[in-house]
């Protein structure tokens, strides 16, 4: 039989607020255990609960980018069960009235766009982490983490394919972060993602057996465990088997997802409102205040490059997820009128640079300003393509202008059609092989003379120049 | 005379006249504690060396500079559930036997720098649930009139202190009465103020939408006198109401009721009702319409189903509270648990006394999947008619008058074994609390067993100056307050 998979996701984006969702502790991550906490985040007795208004306003933010409805009348409720990183014994979280319901984003795979729907989107305040030692050791609780703001975005089950709940994560994932309301760090687990995954056979409306899959802290990750668990359960149905409901691991070592717990180990969360918490009232023109200062989006932004710059769309793609990037590159073009350009150098030899120094593109060393000089230089022929390639570490490790280097290391470019003559004379005098090989008519050569003239001139020349020169030569 | 035998206005004004010093203060009080105590057994904790210490401090300090504040000096107890940073909380349970925390309630941290000094932590009954004290892991209170008989509960450790003057004044809570019932049982006045008009921060949280701190005085100025020290908006209760305190001892200056229209409901004279208390009772309202006040008969037809919402309510926000004691990260930890599981059953099966884990399993029950519409649900729906019908009364009139307890203080064992019965004593208070509004609970006369017998009075929501006014008004004609227990 021919099945069809039926995904959703549930995302855990941890939002970038500086204290904590219930209290003033801090959020940064990798601090000594228990360093960042206080009577509210440890869940002492008499403490109590307090919204921070940041993360409201983040949630409200991020709803509005992913075309949800605001619930102006949300509130929070207590979700019940016993582990030791939950100092409270229940975490506080959103269930009915959640912050943001009924929104949806737009997903490109390949040339089809399709839309996910967002079901909702609710504020909730994370656990801590449980430290297990070896032996004798026994387990610690870190409570660092406890009470962190997390929005859990959780889509309809919309998505058919491993590279469509791809596309669909880092298209959120854009978008948060082009909010800056997350990190959108994987590893860290800023950004967290739960495919459900079920088949049906292809033409049926009834949804299969549900099953979760966690720990997937990567997009290769998210394309191998989805990939993986839709061939075996297409293998389960075949064989006339019967697919559990049940929470699944991937492991990574392994390649394969296995079961963590079943449907009858499922909790009764006992969800109530919170009544430590009075309803949140958000104020309307609050709300559509944020929407009309929300920042251009990734996807309506590639596509305006596209049409504005005539971008290539994978360029446009790649420059417009990051929004600092994005805005680099449009800085550059307002100086530069030359888009492609400007694309190849902040997707190529500035990705390279940040990427190998761990920097972000919004501390670049290099500004905007001075790629825009470097390749002005290049287009206004004083130096070569080449030379522009090799002076570019040195541009991003020093702070002098590209005009100072090129003059440093000597590198003008040689434009002088005397100059020039001088050398192609030389060369054509030490090869009169491949002179003749021309005039025969075997113009490939050509290459290789101009390739002569540029070794001569220690790449200074300026090669349009000298293939035009040698051209003139060779056919009289 | 002895300086314990005066109430907490009294005091202060002696005090500030500079007629008495802190240290003699503090001596008289731990005299009478020493005295008193073994038969009351108000106290979990006592902190006489810290009190000692910071009376000499006070001393010292005000004979620098003569500066005084509301409670500079005064001798307090606090209720062993309200967290006082570095002195144990125990809320009376095994749980947290050997909890310090290490943090100042809202009202603590008020309370310190107004001065006050803490004479020790009073007994409850374990987590505040319970009518009797007598479910204390740490044994009864009893009552100072008769030690035969409770002192009421939950706050019944705080009201026994004060009756037994064994403090000048205490701070009790009140989620279904804590604070009124044994304010009554014990011939004090205990006021529950209206829920948000102070901090719950500190408190250990038994019914979060229905507990509220208080203060428990042996007379309705220093009431007033105590809770303009504790009451305001604070930025770390999320409940707590941001509006101006009146002031309120300013508002006890009216004797008279004219112009005050008062409700009696007829509900709350029905089947059950002690006919000693109904009868102080319908004394007290002749008294209050001499006063000038106008007597209404009104209805509040939801009172009969107050007892059973408040009972899924308040259990099914308590097994929620009550799930962070589970052995890991404070309280106590039974020993030798086999794995996590076990540990979180063996300590909280050990931890916890029996009427504590009966509500947390009924709470848990009405929280259910399958069951919550029907009980949670539900008692949320009636809750809101609960309100209602006080809301369609204070159109028409300003307080309504109440008997505060169906009978005087029981016997010690009368009714531990019999939940429900034990449950029914807080049937006049209950819905107060379930609709959020302020009360006071205040002696109107003694039963012929020599029990103090109390009147309760309800008033509009953040209108305890009304209520304090009239409640003033009627024990300055009567004088019951005057009225002391011979401890014996």
């Amino acid at each position: 039989m021919i099945f069809e998979a039926v995904i959703g996701v549930e995302v855990h984006a941890q939002l970038r607020t500086n204290s904590k969702m219930f209290c003033g502790c801090g959020t940064t991550f990798g601090l000594s255990a228990n360093s960042q906490t206080c009577p509210v985040c440890l869940g002492l007795p008499g403490s109590l609960p307090v919204v921070n208004r940041t993360a409201i306003e983040m949630a409200v933010r991020a709803g509005l980018a992913l075309n949800c409805m605001i619930t102006e009348n949300n509130r929070f409720a207590r979700k019940n069960y016993f582990y030791p990183d939950l100092p409270k014994g229940y975490q506080i979280s959103q269930y009915e009235d959640p912050i943001c319901q009924h929104g949806w984003i737009e997903v490109a795979v390949g040339t089809v766009t399709k839309r996910v729907r967002i079901r909702r989107a609710h504020l909730e305040e994370d656990a801590g982490k449980n430290v297990h030692g070896t032996g004798t050791a026994g387990s610690r609780v870190d409570l660092n983490r406890a009470g962190t703001p997390l929005l859990e975005i959780v889509t309809e089950p919309d998505m058919n394919s491993a590279d469509e709940v791809v596309a669909y994560l880092k298209g959120l994932r854009d978008v948060l972060m082009y909010l800056d309301v997350c990190d959108g760090n994987m590893e860290e687990g800023s950004f967290r993602c739960e495919p459900n995954l079920s088949l049906r056979p292809v033409g049926r409306r009834e949804f299969g057996t549900k099953v979760e899959l966690k720990n997937i802290n990567s997009f290769k990750y998210v394309k191998d465990a989805v990939e993986y668990e839709i061939k075996r359960q297409t293998k389960v149905l075949n064989e006339g088997g019967k697919i559990y409901q049940e929470t699944r691991l991937w492991n990574i070592d392994r390649g394969e997802t296995a079961v963590m717990r079943s449907k009858e180990e499922a909790h009764d969360y006992r969800y109530f409102p919170d009544p430590d918490l009075v309803p949140l009232q958000l104020n309307h023109e609050w709300v559509e205040g944020f929407r009309s200062s929300l920042p251009e989006l990734p996807a309506a932004r590639a596509r305006r490059f596209v049409s504005e710059y005539g971008l290539p769309e994978y360029d446009a793609g790649v420059i417009t997820t990051s929004k600092g990037m994005a805005d680099y590159f449009e800085v550059c073009v307002k100086q530069l009128k030359e888009p492609k350009t400007v694309s190849n150098w902040v997707m190529g030899e500035l990705t390279r640079e940040l990427n190998n120094s761990g920097t972000d593109i919004t501390a670049s060393p290099v500004s905007p300003e001075r790629l825009v000089d470097l390749l002005t230089m290049v287009s206004t022929g004083v130096i070569s393509l080449k030379v522009a390639r090799d002076i570019f570490p040195d541009l991003y490790r020093s702070d002098k202008t590209p005009r100072q280097i090129v003059q440093e290391k000597g590198l003008t470019q040689v434009s002088d059609e005397g100059a020039l003559e001088k050398m192609i004379e030389s060369v054509l005098g030490s090869n009169p092989t491949q002179v003749e090989q021309f005039k025969a008519g075997k113009h490939q050569v050509l290459g290789f003379l101009v390739g002569q003239v540029m070794k001569t001139s220690g790449g200074k020349a300026n090669p349009g120049k000298v293939n035009e020169l040698l051209k003139k030569k060779l056919v009289v | 005379m002895s300086l314990h035998k005066l109430g907490l206005v009294e005091l202060h004004k002696k005090f500030t006249a500079g007629e008495v010093t802190a240290t003699e203060i503090v001596c008289a009080y731990f005299l009478r504690i020493s005295q008193v105590e073994p038969k009351v057994k108000a106290f979990v904790t006592q902190t006489k060396d810290a009190a000692y210490r910071q009376a000499e401090e006070l001393d010292h300090k005000l004979k620098v500079w003569r500066k005084t504040h509301r409670l500079t000096g005064m001798p307090l107890a606090v209720k062993d559930n309200i967290c006082t940073d570095g002195v144990p909380t125990t809320c009376s349970s095994r749980m947290l036997q050997h909890f310090v925390p290490p943090y100042d309630a809202t009202v603590v941290s008020r309370l310190r720098s107004q001065e006050y000094i803490l004479v020790g932590k009073t007994n409850l009954d374990e987590f505040a649930m319970g009518s009797s004290t007598e479910n204390s892991a740490f044994g009864p209170s009893r009552n100072p009139w008769n030690l035969h008989c409770v002192p009421g509960g939950s706050s019944g450790g705080s009201a026994a202190a004060v009756a037994a003057e064994e403090c000048a004044a205490a701070l009790g809570s009140d989620t279904g009465g804590s604070i009124r019932q044994p304010a009554a049982f014990c011939g004090v006045v205990g006021v529950k103020p209206t829920y948000g008009r102070v901090s719950r921060y500190g408190l250990i949280a038994f019914a979060s939408s229905l507990d509220q701190i208080g203060p428990i005085t042996r007379n309705v100025s220093d009431a007033a006198f105590l809770l303009q020290a504790i009451a305001g908006h604070d930025p770390m209760d999320s409940t707590s109401v941001d509006r101006p305190v009146p002031d309120y001892m300013k508002a006890l200056q009216k004797r008279d009721l004219k112009n005050l229209k008062v409700g009696v409901p007829v509900e709350f004279f029905a089947e059950g009702l002690d006919s000693e208390v109904e009868q102080a009772v319908r004394a007290a309202i002749d008294e209050l319409k001499q006063l000038g006040a106008e007597i209404k008969e009104i209805r509040l037809p939801r009172t009969d189903a107050a007892v059973a919402v408040y009972y899924v309510i308040a259990t099914a926000e308590a097994s929620s509270n009550l799930a962070r004691f589970d052995g890991v990260k404070f309280g106590f930890r039974a020993k030798e648990a086999k794995d996590l599981l076990d540990l979180y059953m063996k300590s909280r099966q050990e931890g916890f006394g029996p009427e504590v884990k009966r509500r947390i399993m009924l709470g848990t029950y009405v929280l259910s999947a399958g069951y919550y519409d029907a009980y949670y649900g539900k008692a949320q729906a009636v809750r809101t008619l609960v309100c209602q019908d006080f809301d369609a009364a204070f159109k028409d009139v300003d307080l309504i008058v109440t008997p505060a307890t169906p009978t005087p203080a029981f016997n010690l064992g009368e009714k531990s074994e019999d939940p429900l019965q034990m449950y029914l004593s807080d049937v006049f208070t209950i819905s107060v609390n379930l609709a959020g509004l302020p009360a006071i609970a205040l002696p109107c006369g003694f039963s012929k067993a020599g029990l103090p017998i109390g009147l309760q009075l309800i008033g509009r929501a953040f209108e305890e100056d009304t209520m304090l006014r009239a409640a003033h008004a009627y024990e300055q004609a009567t004088q019951w307050h005057l009225k002391k227990p011979v401890i014996r």
